[in-house]
């Protein structure tokens, strides 16, 4: 299907060139064109997410020949599985440039990376061109180590080498995995390649490569082992981002480092690239190896969402509490992934659905809440300048407003039922529980340890004895209240009416859970 | 009476030599310069000797000669010139003063 | 039929009224006090209006088809298969959200008294709304998730009530520790719910065509196949939903977190923490019963007794040592639910329920008559700086006096007909269990007694000394020393209409009048357990001596000073300190549960520290030290050392070939004159 219209790389280079444009303006203006030309990419998102046939798979095609001795094609697509995240990243970008609309050092070059920042997360979300997917996925890396660097807290040296070092590293296993791909199938592209594999025709390939290699370097390579060993590269590069236990360290320090704009999109949007990366490249690519090594992956799964809400529960700082709750619900969702993989056969089609649907709704979902949260977090952080839990309390009584939506987000990201939160895990756990009762059972003790430290964090936050200290500190002010309003908009009604996005999502869900 | 080729060549050797053994023993600049251009004429005088006995029928030994004379001319004056703005900048014409382009 | 039908459709309104209020209240500014009480309360009457035509509408129904509507509609959609929801009408609901809409109607009208000068009126209201709102749901609701959707946003409304006065670290405290006490117990409910689905298939309850989870042909399912500890599947999601209702209804040893609710405002206390929420989990239960009955091969039934029977006991005993009038109301209600449990547990579903509904009214009517007394005495909570307020309050006194006898179960009460409704199902399910209930309707009427002439009857015993501990102090200030004083007409008036129903109700489930009424319109085909006079007169012997020993303790001398010691503390020595803090359970979990949480949420902070970044930062600092060898053997010696070698071997060349630039032209000179020499000579040897 070719589109007429390039509406997918319109919505991906707006902001490239809002960002060419705010090098030259003025710095007075850098806001305005960032907010501007993100609102541009909105506009797109939402025209892709109004025209968007739930029935139909890839759609908003894009193909183009760009390197054609290497076989490369500049190719995108939108479907089922990135839709909602492209939808997400077109939200939550100018809530977070508008975090910091006051913005007062070197504001040209801040929303300068933000929108570079943007371009590539659309285009990871967009790309279905290994090459050009991996070209964005680092992308949005170099202006996320440079907003932390740049504009980070205390310690933002250490944590925002850690935070690129770190991903990068990852990055290289997955590259020379599909680097292997690609010599032993002449092709780059995600569809040809799932096509591929779907059909057993990819086996067969990496099988006769691997014959190959073996005469040309001695080495006694089998098969299996080496599909094995590009998926585990593979697996390396996107559980670091996801982040899977025990892969997760540098995002508390990460996030807690960040300004508030880079937590918001690093949580809601950067960790999503893992997940998603999960549910194009590896479900598809490598389903048996998933299958062979399913225990580990669900208990890893599982190891974040207990290990890290208990983390969370010990942490004495409001983001970096809020960085490990992080990695407890992307939990959630890697479980519901990874259940898909766990049983072969039609025998448990719709408990997998759920519990796929209920990942990919759970990646939304903490989208938004942790960037409400994120968010929560950087306005107390701007008026007092400190993010310990200790020297909080009694916030309610001079910040209502403040303490309603930080209660609405804190209850959205527990879970509760009638907010967003609550219907992604429910799926996830409806899905979860047939297929492996051990797992699902054992993360439920996540289910209480997250409502602990949450409702601690409730408790020293904005409740008891107000600390003298703050007593005069202004409530939230209009913008600050808009975009608190936004998110909590998207609270309220998929917790109500989750239908649109899983909806949206269920096709590719199914074609997914057909794979197994 | 003619007087053999080889005779003019031995003055013109004596003369070289006298002129070379002045050239590099003498430490004044202005008898270094005296020592070249007496070199200068054991060449020329080679020059003219060469010609004659050769019979040459052009007289391109003797334009030589009276060319190199000329620019022999203008090389001592260009000489004396320089010896003498040596002599303004290190107030001595002593040869062995003058090494400031030493290694 | 058709008419149910109809209505079943529109049970959702119900629950929509109070919603709809509450959406209104949150954006009111806070100083239209009138306006929000009036709009909460019209919904609550609309609410309240709607609950009762669906009650009338159930009423009266004598065939064999048991009287049910249900109306139900898809949710969202996924994989193949969509997840639906729906509403019911039948006895259960309908008598439930009657009495949940009435009671709440009149505990919002008590309200705009007790909070009247809270500056938070209106988002007190709010929350009330909200809660009303969410309650109604979970008892309309004709599906299992939905009701856990409303059963947690009443959890909700709890944590967000009994931290109304979040500047006191107590209620922020409490407000936390229900709100986990319970998700503790929820966990229970969300694996119960899942093997539900998983087992059927469906989470509705009741559907047309016969397919619900709780009909025929699911429940024989259910039954049939064995599963974990010796059950059967239908034993363990009842073992599961019951743990669910275990936490909500404060069963043993998940009650904690109830008497510590306390902290919130006292209408709070009556509407959700005695009447309503705590009771969803008898209500789950009763709702889930078909499941429960279905594994009565299974020990679940017998637990459920048992666990009912334990709090019943062990909340009692509690109630017999505690100071705070709220506290021992509130070991009261934990006893009364242990009951309502202990009845279903043995197989009364009509008896539970009825002690549901019975005890909802005497425990609301003793709750705000305990809120009016609070306000009447400015706030004052400790019952020994109370004293002689029948002089000062009687509409207060008669009217908590009637509250009083039901819960006691003096003959022809409301709670006297309901108790001797459990005690008859017990007695005929197992002695030991029937005993010690008794055992407990007895510590009943002793603590209650003893609530009584602490309160009301002696001399006031406030005022000036001892004051500045356990009152509320939002915005009233200190009345220290002032005399008590009746209460307004909107806080006496609901607990004068509850009274009555305290008083008349139970003639509507006694066995005297043709048949037990209550019992045929809930559960038709349940078998009524005999009429048994030892139990009757048992459980009437017993109310009475606990009376008459309270007259004994405390009514004979009551209490002059606020200082005087407990006159049961001298006969019981440390087993009354014990009761007094709550035979420690708190210390124990505190000592044990908490602290091994809050050390797994240290051990694995350390963990991420040390030994994951630990890896990473030795990965670190091989991968430098690698680099630093590169640097030392490959960069610096090798290559570096190496350009630098030839660079100065070419310098070294050049200043040992500089020594022959002397700077003398004669050299110069010499060096020409010998190589053209030499080349002369070179040319005359080659030729």
């Amino acid at each position: 299907m070719i589109c007429g219209n390039h509406i997918l790389s319109w919505m991906t280079f707006v902001p490239l060139i809002g960002a060419a444009l705010i090098g030259v303006a003025g710095k007075s203006s850098a806001r305005l064109i960032a907010l501007a030309t993100s609102l541009v990419s909105l506009a797109c998102a939402v025209a892709v997410w109004a025209g968007f046939d739930p029935g139909a798979g890839l759609q908003f095609e894009e193909r183009f020949q760009w390197i054609s001795i290497l076989n490369i094609d500049y190719h995108l697509g939108v479907d089922g599985l990135s839709v909602t995240m492209v939808l997400l990243t077109a939200i939550i970008t100018p809530l977070a440039l508008l975090a910091h609309w006051n913005q007062d050092r070197d504001e040209k070059l801040f929303f300068f990376l933000f929108l570079l920042l943007q371009t590539g997360m659309f285009g990871v979300f967009t790309a279905l061109n290994f090459f050009h997917w991996f070209i964005f996925w680092e992308l949005g890396l170099i202006p996320m180590f440079f907003l932390i660097k740049i504009w980070g807290a205390e310690d933002r040296t250490y944590a925002s080498f850690k935070f690129f070092i770190y991903t990068l590293a990852g990055s290289i296993g997955m590259l020379l995995a599909f680097s292997f791909l690609y010599f032993a199938t002449g092709t780059f592209d995600m569809v040809e390649l799932r096509q591929l594999a779907t059909s057993g025709e990819l086996k067969a390939k990496v099988a006769e490569f691997v014959v190959g290699l073996n005469e040309r370097t001695g080495l006694g390579l089998t098969a299996a082992g080496f599909t094995t060993a590009l998926f585990w590269g593979t697996f390396l590069g996107l559980a670091i981002k996801v982040p899977l236990w025990p892969f997760h360290t540098w995002l508390p320090d990460a996030h807690t480092q960040a300004p508030t704009g880079g937590s918001m999109v690093l949580a809601a949007i950067l960790l999503k690239m893992g997940v998603y990366g999960f549910l194009r490249i590896v479900l598809p690519i490598f389903p048996a190896q998933i299958t062979d090594n399913i225990q580990i992956l669900m208990g890893l799964s599982v190891a974040s969402i207990v290990l890290g809400a208990f983390a969370a529960l010990a942490q004495t700082d409001f983001k970096r509490l809020v960085a490990y709750s992080s990695v407890n619900h992307m939990g959630y969702a890697m479980l519901g992934i990874f259940a898909t993989a766990a049983v072969a056969g039609p025998e448990y089609f719709d408990e997998k659905s759920a519990a796929l649907g209920g990942a990919m709704l759970q990646m939304f979902n903490h989208g938004i809440s942790s960037a409400a949260l994120f968010f929560m977090v950087g306005c107390i952080y701007e008026r007092t300048h400190t993010r310990n839990l200790a020297e909080f309390g009694g916030l309610r009584k001079i910040m209502p407003i403040y303490a309603g939506i930080l209660g609405v987000s804190m209850f959205s990201s527990l879970g509760l039922p009638g907010l967003n939160g609550f219907v992604g895990e429910f799926m996830v756990f409806k899905g979860v529980f047939p297929i492996s009762l051990f797992w699902a059972c054992l993360s439920m003790i996540g289910l209480v340890v997250t409502g602990v430290f949450l409702l601690s964090m409730m408790q020293k936050v904005c409740f008891e004895n107000l600390n003298e200290k703050w007593k005069s500190l202004p409530d939230l002010n209009c913008r600050e209240i808009f975009i608190g309003a936004v998110l909590m908009f998207f609270m309220f009604a998929l917790g109500v009416y989750p239908s649109p996005l899983l909806d949206a999502s269920n096709s590719a869900v199914k074609g997914l859970v057909g794979l197994f | 009476m003619t007087i053999p080729l080889g005779h003019y060549l031995i003055l013109a050797g004596i003369i070289f030599a006298i002129g070379l053994a002045g050239a590099l023993t003498r430490k004044n600049a202005i008898i270094v310069l005296i020592a070249i251009e007496l070199m200068f004429n054991a060449a020329i005088l080679n020059l003219i000797a060469f010609w004659h006995y050769k019979q040459f029928a052009a007289l391109t030994g003797q334009m030589f000669a009276i060319f190199a004379i000329s620019i022999a001319a203008a090389e001592s004056a260009i000489g004396l010139a320089l010896v003498i703005a040596i002599y303004r900048h290190y107030k001595s014409v002593d040869v062995d003063d003058i090494k400031s382009l030493k290694g | 039929m058709e008419h149910l039908d109809h209505l079943a459709k529109q049970q959702w309104l119900i629950p929509l009224l109070p919603l709809v209020a509450a959406g209104i209240q949150s954006l009111l500014p806070r100083g239209k006090r009138k306006l929000s009480a009036g709009i909460c309360l019209l919904a609550m009457g609309g609410a309240c209006a709607l609950a009762l035509r669906a009650f009338f509408a159930t009423l009266g129904h004598h065939g064999d088809e048991p009287v049910r509507a249900v109306w139900n509609f898809t949710w969202f959609a996924f994989g193949n298969t969509s997840l639906d929801m729906g509403f019911i009408l039948d006895p259960l609901t309908a008598g439930m959200a009657a009495m949940v809409s009435f009671v709440g109607f009149w505990i919002f009208v008590n309200a705009t008294g007790y909070m009247h000068d809270d500056e938070n009126f209106t988002r007190f209201f709010c929350f009330l709304s909200l809660f009303a709102a969410a309650m109604l749901g979970m008892v309309i609701s004709n599906n299992l998730l939905l009701m856990f959707m409303c059963w947690e946003l009443v959890g909700l409304c709890s944590y967000l009530l009994i931290g109304f006065w979040y500047f006191k670290p107590s209620a922020a405290a409490a407000m936390k520790k229900a709100f986990i006490t319970t998700r503790v117990g929820d966990v229970g409910f969300f694996i119960g719910i899942l093997l539900l689905y998983w087992k059927t298939g469906t989470l509705n309850l009741y559907t047309p065509d016969g397919t619900g989870a709780l009909q025929q042909e699911a429940i024989a399912k259910l039954i049939t196949e064995p599963y974990f500890w010796g059950l059967t599947v239908a034993g363990f999601i009842a073992l599961m939903l019951f743990i669910g209702a275990m936490g909500k209804s404060a069963q043993f040893p998940l009650h904690v977190w109830l008497p510590d609710a306390m902290e919130g405002p006292t209408p709070v206390s009556a509407l959700i923490h005695a009447a309503t929420m705590v009771a969803a989990g008898v209500f789950m239960v009763g709702r889930m019963f078909p499941v429960f009955t279905a594994s009565s091969a299974d020990w679940v039934m017998d637990f459920v007794m048992w666990v009912g029977c334990i709090t019943a006991v062990f909340s009692a005993t509690i109630a017999v040592a505690q100071f705070d009038i709220k506290r021992v109301l509130a070991y009261s209600t934990c006893s009364q639910l242990g009951f309502m449990v202990m009845a279903l547990g043995a197989g009364g579903l009509s008896a539970g329920q009825f002690h549901l509904l019975t005890h909802a009214f005497f425990k609301a009517l003793l709750f705000l008559g305990s809120g009016c007394v609070i306000i009447g005495t400015h706030h004052e909570q400790d019952m020994r700086k109370m004293g002689g307020l029948k002089k000062y309050m009687p509409i207060t006194f008669w009217c908590y006096f009637i509250g009083y006898l039901a819960l006691s179960g003096f003959p022809l009460t409301a709670g006297f007909f309901s108790k001797d409704e459990v005690l008859l199902q017990t007695f005929y399910k197992n002695k030991l269990v029937w005993g010690l209930a008794t055992f407990a309707a007895f510590l009943t009427a002793f603590y209650m007694t003893r609530q009584m002439y602490m309160v009301f009857a002696g001399m006031w015993r406030g005022g000036d000394h001892g004051r500045g501990h356990g009152h509320d102090d939002h915005g009233h200030g200190h009345h220290g020393g002032h005399e008590p004083h009746e209460v307004p007409w909107n806080m006496w008036l609901p607990i004068a209409v509850l009274s009555v129903f305290a008083l008349l109700m139970g003639w509507l489930g006694t066995p005297w009048l043709k048949g037990n009424l209550f019992h045929h319109y809930v559960a038709p085909h349940e078998e009524a357990p005999h009429h048994s006079n030892l139990v009757l007169w048992l459980s009437i012997g017993v109310g009475l001596i606990g009376i008459f020993l309270g007259w004994l303790i405390y009514g004979r001398n009551t209490m002059v000073r606020a200082t005087d010691a407990d006159p049961l503390q001298a006969k019981l020595g440390g087993l009354f300190t014990a009761l007094n803090r709550k035979w420690y359970v708190d210390e124990i979990y505190e000592a044990t549960i908490i602290r091994l949480t809050m050390a797994c949420g240290t051990l694995f902070r350390v963990f991420d520290k040390l030994v994951i970044d630990g890896v990473l930062h030795a990965i670190a600092g091989l991968t430098k030290a690698l680099s630093q060898v590169c640097r030392w053997i490959g960069d610096e010696l090798l290559i570096n050392g190496g350009f630098d070698a030839s660079c100065e071997g070419v310098r070294g060349s050049g200043s040992l070939l500089s020594k022959l630039q002397s700077g003398k032209v004669q050299n110069y000179f010499a060096f020409l004159s010998v190589g053209t020499i030499i080349l002369v000579v070179v040319y005359f040897f080659k030729q």
